[in-house]
């Protein structure tokens, strides 16, 4: 086995792992650790498919910033252990087994296709440049869209928490 | 051996050296630390443990191993033991990627960058870690199950999370003036080569001053180490640690020191690159770092011949004839050209470090709000017109 496959089955074992720990976990702190780890090992299989710079942007954005505000939020409200009930269990049963198949179907689909198993490793220095070529070109009125609908969203979360003073 | 096993060997010695090195120099920051602020309040600091305090370092390891390490009742005790190790090593990562000297070495008959890890967007890479190393001493507060430990690990997430984007976007300006445009720090350092003049702290003095600003906050220094304010959080996030858990807390503080000093050396005043100009007029000074040696050695033996115990008598003239032997081989015509990029750059991020410990020595801890409103109503503005004016001025030389 090359270097790279013995990685990327540690990388995906590490997501994995993390994925399930992030459910069976009941504390909303273990949860949101567990969900750090499968990001941090998503940026590892990034990576290893040679895109640096979508491995970067995930840890700063998602791992770093989004997950930092989860864990914020949870420590500021002293969110205590979850609470097992009849209906969180009703879930359970419903919710493995469709799980379950979701993966079943995903994987067969997979397996049978042969498109996909030609992921190439990107130039890296091209590519961010690259990326910000199409974002200010092709792109661009999506792009802006996107900032004003993120500065309406600071806007309705600064007005929210000013009404309850 | 295949090309793999010296790559592997190469890297795994690289990564062994360097850490070494650090640990080394985060062990002494303290000493450092300890004296300059003595030293500037008029006191003598460490002085007993060996001439000069210089043992001090040691007989702090071993004081820290051998403590009690009591695990406070009602903690996370998963958390709680994970969280300095996080710190810890969030902290030292960095280092990785820094550039520590010119070009490539030829090592075993293979070529190696000078640097732990070379890439091409190694800025990235250090923001992306900085961005993690929150984690520590956030989850160490809130695993303390202690409400002191609580705030100090609240406020020191939420002050790391407001300086973090003054922070990266002061860089912003430095990425748009090189040409061409390049995210990795060997091609930021290559950017400045000329001398002195070239150096990005000139044209982007107000991003140094947002950069050095938000470095100081994100690595939780005075002024700014609100975290720890000992006046309203007996010891803020590590109130419950204790031996070397709060080791590894106080090592991280020191290395993430570092790695900002490096940042700041390699960014604004050219890593590892000479202030002076590459002409045959200023070859002499490839001959400074053995001059240095050598002076500081010929001037520390007779210090330490007159010092007043007998270890000390011993000590200090033997490294004082340590640093002539190093002085005589840095100006060996093999090493002289190889230790130049790594001797200005430790030149460099000593002189930022001796900054570091100036303020913490000079300046009283701001208040909590003033903080805040700093980092987001002052900081944050600045650099962004930074960035502005910055780009404003290389679309209009992109015109001519």
């Amino acid at each position: 086995m090359s270097v790279e496959l013995i990685l990327f089955f540690l990388l995906a074992a590490v997501a994995l792992g993390g994925a399930v720990n992030l459910i069976v976990q009941t504390h909303p702190i273990h949860s949101a650790l567990s969900l750090i780890v499968v990001m941090v090992a998503l940026a590892g299989i990034y990576l290893l498919l040679g895109a640096e710079l979508l491995a970067m942007v995930q840890i700063i954005v998602y791992a770093g910033a989004i997950m930092v505000l989860f864990v914020f939020t949870i420590m500021l409200l002293n969110a205590g252990k979850e609470e097992r009930t009849a209906i969180s269990r009703a879930a359970t049963y419903v919710g493995v087994p469709c799980g379950v198949l979701l993966t079943v179907v995903l994987a067969w689909r997979m397996i049978l296709s042969e498109a996909g198993t030609t992921a190439g490793g990107a130039e890296t220095q091209g590519m961010s440049r690259e990326l910000s070529g199409l974002l200010f070109t092709s792109y661009v009125f999506p792009f802006e869209l996107t900032s004003i609908l993120i500065l309406v969203a600071i806007l309705g979360a600064v007005v929210l928490a000013k009404r309850d003073m | 051996m295949s090309d793999f096993s010296v790559w592997l060997l190469i890297g795994i010695v690289k990564v062994i050296v360097v850490m070494l090195v650090l640990l080394t120099v985060v062990a002494y920051l303290s000493w450092f630390e300890r004296k300059i602020v003595a030293h500037i309040q008029s006191r003598w600091g460490p002085e007993r443990v060996g001439p000069h305090g210089l043992i001090q370092p040691l007989a702090d390891g071993a004081k820290f191993l051998f403590k009690e390490d009591p695990t406070p009742a009602g903690v996370d005790r998963f958390v709680f033991f994970f969280a300095p190790f996080l710190a810890l090593s969030l902290a030292m990562t960095t280092i990785a990627v820094m550039p520590l000297g010119p070009g490539q070495l030829r090592i075993f008959g293979q070529l190696t960058w000078f640097s732990v890890a070379e890439s091409d967007l190694s800025l990235l890479v250090v923001f992306a870690i900085t961005a993690l190393s929150v984690y520590g001493v956030a989850l160490a507060g809130w695993a303390s199950n202690n409400k002191y430990s609580l705030l100090g690990g609240l406020r020191s997430s939420a002050q790391m999370l407001s300086y973090e984007l003054s922070l990266t976007m002061s860089v912003v300006g430095i990425v748009l003036m090189t040409n061409p445009n390049t995210l990795s720090l060997r091609g930021i350092v290559e950017a400045q080569r000329g001398s002195a003049l070239h150096w990005f702290v000139f044209p982007q003095i107000l991003g140094f001053v947002c950069f050095f600003v938000s470095a100081v906050a994100e690595t939780n220094r005075s002024p700014f180490d609100l975290a720890e304010g000992e006046q309203e959080l007996v010891g803020g996030f590590h109130t419950e640690y204790a031996s070397f858990k709060f080791a590894m807390f106080f090592m991280a503080e020191y290395a993430a020191m570092v790695t900002a000093s490096f940042m700041i050396a390699v960014l604004f005043f050219g890593g590892y690159l000479s202030p002076f100009p590459d002409t045959p007029a200023f070859h002499w000074t490839f001959y400074l770092p053995a001059a240095m040696a050598l002076l500081g050695g010929v001037l520390l033996v007779p210090h330490g011949l007159r010092y007043h115990t007998a270890f000390g008598r011993v000590l200090l003239p033997v490294m004082g004839v340590a640093l002539i032997g190093v002085g005589i081989i840095c100006a060996l015509p093999g090493v002289l050209g190889v230790i130049q990029g790594p001797f200005w750059l430790a030149a460099k991020v000593f002189v930022v470090l001796f900054i570091y410990v100036w303020l913490r020595g000079t300046l009283p801890r701001i208040r909590y709000d003033q903080l805040m409103a700093f980092g987001w109503k002052f900081l944050l503005p600045v650099s962004l017109a930074n960035v502005l004016v910055t780009s404003l001025v290389v679309a209009l030389r992109m015109q001519r």
